[in-house]
């Protein structure tokens, strides 16, 4: 089968999506959660155990508490209350946890320490898979079984101030709510204050039952300056009087008769030392829990306090409210919070408990019955029945409670490995999907390694031995040997495969694609073989450059630096390196070409390929000078951008440019800056556009500016008083028009020349629609930076434009050699952008740009534009720059798109078979995780770059 | 003729690489708590003297560099001052780089220069040496097949095999393992000089083996 390099990679690539998707699918383990997708309900309760007959209620015991107020400190570590911080910034607290009636504990949150995962984990007792926290990055409604719901279903009434996150994933959950946002981390007064003056009046009255308070000052201030700043102090300070005042309203409401209340300090998650969080390092994950109520013993002095999971509170709660506890929860609940019950009630909520463990233990473990916690719950639940028997017949001796507290402490062991067992199963790979994941992406590398010769050979076509490796007797051996092992392992493994859930069609097909791909392999390596003999002799005369060398040094340098999780998190660091390892190369080369070779023959040169700088009306003289600057102008770009925006983990927390521009006293600097780059934005691009664009180009770029003013980043100059922030919907839907008229026109352009005959009119017209589509996307980019990025998207361009002017013309480099360049410039302009390997670094605001509300399509798509603005911007260049360049290398588009395809595949493979050699290291889940996910959006971002070149690419057959 | 050429310069290489173990060992006899990582900037600046000065020493005991016509007071002293004017400009030239690299442009820029430095007398120092402040000669040298002489291709050779070493010392930097030498710039220091002496080894031994493929125009 031939054929042409374009098409050939955009095969490879889309086969290397489904195989990395596939991979993903066994690399993430599914959520834990219960099959049934109604939320629990009170009548679903087992009845309590009874042997022989009588009246067995099924009801719940009633509540322990009447009221619970949670405050909730964003980012409260461990050591801000049972360390020294505590004892001298939070007094009152201290005292509570060491002389008043309370519990404290330091509770485990578990990775990712972000605030959404985690209110998620504390509201539905389920730890949240991996890819749970990326799929709902956009943090839409919760609709898994959780404890708000069941409250608000048994006619709790909730009061909600703080953090907008829970009004997003409660939307009609609270009686009353006043959301804050989080999204001005360099304000940490105005978010807590906005909590606070609701309390006095919320404490006076009677009418609620569940109060949550979410306070943000605190991780703001950790984000700005770490947890030893001096304004920690009288944050906890602020949050200690908060306790006292809530503490003071709690204990004076308190009467006789009624059941008491329940104050509950928490913290979603802690800080580094630098003052970030996300992993799963110790200050990050431990965070304090003071439970308070006067239905606690006193305490008589500082005791270390218990360590427990986070997800423990949420049983807790739920029982202690009179509430089934949520499905999906895998906390089993805080006994000392109910030992002062009578042993009956204390029993049964333990069997609730259980019971909704095991329950979800079925749903989820196939083999349930040999697991050792659901074997000690059945017996200990036949103890339960027992004990209940003598407790029925009135037995009142020493021997029941002794007997009560042996089945106490069965429960308590079956509740801690039912537990465990279920938090397990979040750590099992389906190793199966991996490794047919894994196997199909080797594959495909090696049909793309084997197939570089021909690929970037004069004629770009690739000849796949297909046919005659499907009628070949491996081939059905290997398929035959494939569907027997899927079904040995299937049979197996109990179906916990995903690809034996699999309908046996889709099955067979990807046996089917291996084995061909298998066997077009081998009889691809046989037919270079011969050559390969011969090669040494004629390989001598195939010098590498020096830039040759840089750039396969390069690749595989960054390949290989994979796999240290340093290097992961700063490898901002290793493309910036290259990058400019790279420019010097060029430098170097220029430096060659006008110094060594200008005695040699300078006019053969001038003569056979056409001046930019002629053309520009400038001499040849000032032309080298003007090439000369240019890798010392891109070295220059490149150092002033690393400044604007730190990224990775080791230097993230440093000063940076842009935090400085955003920082409100320099909005008038910012604004300056934003205009300037916005007006060389439109400089440098409307050259190529023809004039109707050019006039849409530039009233885009004001709607840009007018869009930045509206959202209160810029500043217009008639315009001194603030006004009030909007959300600026207007001016990004105006933009939006301009946007897609000028996509339109250079659509319009490139259907033309399709249509047209003679080929010299078709080039022309067919370059600047591209360059037109080409500036359409630059204008919706620059609506989609943030407006300190702008800079970024202007050096950008002028970049692009410098270096194809006097370096990429000039210099005669290849199509391969350019489009590696690109590849590199294109990663680090990701980086300059401010993005890093951590999900956290995804600017999910881009989806709200020009929308009322969330809308899942346009924001998924508008943030995956933003996000890969750089990859993407570099590649449409080369697209552009490698059709206006038609006459000087003809198969320039189909080397690019096997390039672009190459590129992306070694670091991939690479990377897929690293992680899974990796799976159980400390930080698979920190650090090698989102990497992976990234690795995996960036292939399917070069998909869509692949379909561009071969769409491009396509006409040259039928147009020879 | 060629033997005479190599030996010869193999000793010299050993002196300059003996001396660089002398300038690492000597000061620890002579000051107190002196260490590679601790006191940096010392050793730095003891290898970089005793560099340039062995340097200085054995090409005028040598005799290498080019034979001038002139031979006045005044055109010594003008050949000395465009040297210090080139080394000046070669470590500024460094320091810029370096800088471009991602070097903090204000904070530690004492240890930057004191990097550039180092690069400078591994790199142009030798240049000088051999070549004499004479640009077009450099440029020749470090122009594809420009190499005249057995120096100039281990001059080649030392000055890449410093920069590479320096360029790989940079990579350790962003691993967190905290060790002193991935403070900067001390494994970009160790790297160079690494670097340098694994030219100094090399040179010799790979004109040696080439020796049959390298013709040089005669002098
Ligand atoms: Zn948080
Ligand atoms: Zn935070």
């Amino acid at each position: 089968m031939r054929l042409s390099s374009s098409v050939f990679a955009l095969l490879c690539v889309m086969c290397e999506v489904l195989s990395i998707a596939l991979f993903l699918r066994g690399f993430f383990p599914v959520p834990v959660k219960s099959s049934l997708s109604s939320e629990s309900k009170a009548s679903d309760l087992p009845a309590e155990p009874l042997t022989g007959s009588g009246t067995n209620s099924s009801e719940s015991p009633g509540p322990v508490f009447r009221r619970v107020v949670i405050v909730l400190v964003d980012a409260l570590r461990e050591d801000f209350v049972f360390g020294s911080d505590g004892l001298r910034f939070m007094p009152y607290t201290r005292h509570v946890v060491e002389r008043g009636s309370s519990h404290s504990f330091i509770a485990k949150a578990r990775a990712p320490t972000v605030t959404m995962p985690r209110i998620k984990a504390l509201t539905t007792g389920s730890i949240p898979g991996f890819i749970d926290v990326v799929m709902n990055l956009n943090s839409p409604a919760l609709l898994e079984d959780n404890l708000i719901w069941q409250a608000k279903n048994a006619g709790k009434r909730i009061i909600f101030y703080g953090d907008d996150t829970w009004v997003r994933l409660f939307p009609k959950h609270f009686m009353e709510q006043d959301g804050t946002t989080s999204f001005f981390v360099s304000d940490y007064t105005e978010v807590d204050n906005n909590v606070t003056r609701h309390l006095d009046d919320t404490l006076k009255r009677d009418d609620w039952d569940i109060l949550i308070l979410h306070y943000l000052g605190l991780d703001h201030i950790g984000h700005i300056s770490g947890p030893h700043s001096s304004l920690i102090g009288p944050k906890l300070t602020e949050m200690d009087d908060i306790m006292k005042k809530i503490h003071a309203a709690l204990i004076s409401k308190e009467s006789e008769g009624t059941s008491p209340n329940l104050l509950v300090l928490c913290g979603d998650h802690g800080m580094t030392e630098t003052g970030s969080h996300g992993g799963s390092s110790e200050p990050e994950i431990n965070t304090p829990l003071v439970l308070i109520s006067p239905a606690f013993r006193r305490r008589g002095g500082f005791e270390e306090p218990g360590v427990l999971e986070q997800v423990d509170l949420t049983p807790t709660l739920a029982l202690g409210q009179g509430l089934p506890i949520s499905k999906n929860s895998v906390g089993r609940l805080i006994p000392a919070v109910f030992e002062d019950l009578s042993l009956r009630d204390q029993l049964r909520f333990l069997q609730l408990n259980g019971h909704q463990l095991s329950c979800l233990l079925e749903d989820n473990n196939p083999t349930f019955h040999k697991e050792d916690g659901y074997e000690l719950f059945r017996v200990a639940e036949k103890s339960h029945g027992s004990w209940m028997k003598l407790y029925m017949d009135g037995n009142t001796s020493e021997v029941l409670g002794n007997i009560g507290k042996k089945v106490l402490k069965q429960y308590l062991e079956a509740l801690k490995a039912m537990s465990s067992a279920l938090s397990k199963q979040l750590g099992k790979y389906d190793m199966y999907s991996m490794i047919m994941g894994m196997i199909l992406v080797l594959q495909v590398l090696i049909l793309l390694l084997l197939a570089m010769p021909e690929a970037l050979s004069r004629e770009a076509v690739v000849d796949i031995p297909l046919a005659a490796s499907l009628f070949s007797l491996p081939f059905y051996l290997l398929c035959l040997l494939g569907s027997a092992l899927h079904v040995l392992i299937c049979t197996s493994a109990g179906g916990l495969c995903y690809l034996c859930s699999l309908p046996w069609v889709l099955v067979f097909a990807l046996i089917i694609l291996s084995s061909a791909l298998m066997c077009a392999l081998v009889a691809m390596a046989a037919r270079r073989m011969p050559t390969s003999s011969k090669s040494p002799t004629k390989g001598s005369g195939w010098t590498l450059s020096e830039l040759d060398v840089v750039l396969l040094v390069g690749t595989v340098g960054h390949t290989l630096s994979l796999a240290s999780s340093s290097f992961i998190e700063e490898e901002h660091q290793t493309w910036y390196f290259l990058l400019n390892t790279l420019c010097l190369a060029v430098f170097q080369d220029v430096c060659r070409k006008y110094f060594s070779e200008q005695e040699e023959g300078g006019e053969e040169e001038s003569f056979s390929s056409f001046s930019p700088a002629v053309e520009l009306g400038m001499s040849v003289g000032s032309e080298k000078w003007l090439a000369l600057a240019t890798p010392l102008l891109t070295l220059t770009c490149c150092r002033l951008l690393r400044s604007l925006n730190h990224t990775g983990v080791q230097w993230a927390h440093l000063p940076d440019f842009g935090h400085w521009l955003n920082s409100g006293d320099h909005k008038m600097f910012l604004s300056l800056l934003g205009a300037l780059s916005l007006a060389l934005i439109f400089l440098l691009i409307q050259r190529h556009c023809s004039l109707v664009s050019k006039i849409a180009l530039a009233l885009g770029l004001l709607g840009v500016y007018s869009y930045r003013a509206a959202v209160g980043n810029v500043l217009f100059p008639w315009q001194h008083s603030s006004r009030t922030v909007s959300k600026g919907t207007v001016e990004a839907r105006f933009v939006y028009v301009f946007v897609l008229g000028i996509l339109f026109t250079g659509v319009k352009d490139l259907l033309r020349a399709q249509l047209t005959s003679s080929a010299g009119d078709g080039g022309r017209l067919k370059s600047r629609g591209l360059w037109e589509v080409y500036s359409g996307v630059v204008l919706l980019v620059a609506l989609l930076f943030r407006a300190h990025n702008l800079p970024t998207l202007a050096c950008c361009l002028l970049v692009q434009t410098v270096m194809a002017q006097f370096i990429w013309k000039r210099l005669h480099y290849d199509a391969a050699q350019t489009t590696i360049m690109h590849y590199w410039f294109g990663q680090a302009f990701f980086y300059f952008q401010g993005n890093s390997n951590n999900i956290g670094t995804v600017d999910i605001s881009v989806g709200f740009v020009g929308l009322e509300s969330y809308v899942e399509a346009p924001a998924v798509i508008l943030t995956a534009l933003s996000t890969y603005a750089g990859p993407l911007l570099w590649a449409f260049h080369l697209l552009c720059y490698l059709t206006s360049q038609r006459h000087r290398a003809v198969m320039g588009l189909g080397h690019g798109s096997y390039c672009f395809a190459l590129l992306r595949s070694i670091p991939a493979v690479f990377y897929v078979v690293l992680v899974t050699g990796l799976r159980y290291h400390l930080f698979i889940w920190s650090v090698f995780s989102p990497k992976l996910l990234y690795e995996a959006m960036h292939t399917l971002v070069t998909t869509a770059v692949c379909v561009c070149f071969t769409f491009m690419d396509q006409d040259r057959s039928g147009r020879p | 003729m060629w033997d005479v050429e190599i030996r010869g310069m193999a000793s010299a290489h050993a002196i300059i690489a003996s001396s660089i173990f002398l300038a690492t060992v000597i000061p620890a006899v002579f000051l107190e708590n002196f260490s590679v990582y601790g006191t940096h900037m010392v050793w730095l600046y003891s290898v970089a003297g005793s560099v340039a000065v062995v340097n200085i020493a054995v090409f005028r005991l040598l005799g290498i560099i080019p034979p001038t016509k002139k031979n006045t007071l005044s055109f010594k002293i003008n050949r000395l001052f465009r040297s210090c004017l080139y080394f000046l400009l070669s470590c500024l030239f460094y320091h810029t780089v370096v800088v471009l690299y991602g070097a903090p442009l204000l904070e530690s820029a004492l240890e930057t220069f004191s990097l550039a430095v180092l690069l400078s007398t591994f790199t142009t120092l030798r240049c000088l040496c051999i070549l004499g402040p004479n640009i077009q000669a450099w440029i020749r040298v470090f122009s594809r097949d420009g190499a005249l002489s057995v120096w100039d291709t281990s001059l080649q050779i030392t000055t890449g095999c410093s920069l590479v070493g320096a360029w790989l010392g940079a990579f350790p930097i962003p691993l967190d393992w905290d060790r002193p030498w991935q403070v900067w710039p001390v494994s970009c220091t160790l790297g160079a000089t690494a670097g340098f002496l694994t030219g100094l080894l090399v040179a010799p031994v790979w004109i040696h083996w080439h020796r049959k493929l390298l013709t040089y125009k005669l002098k």
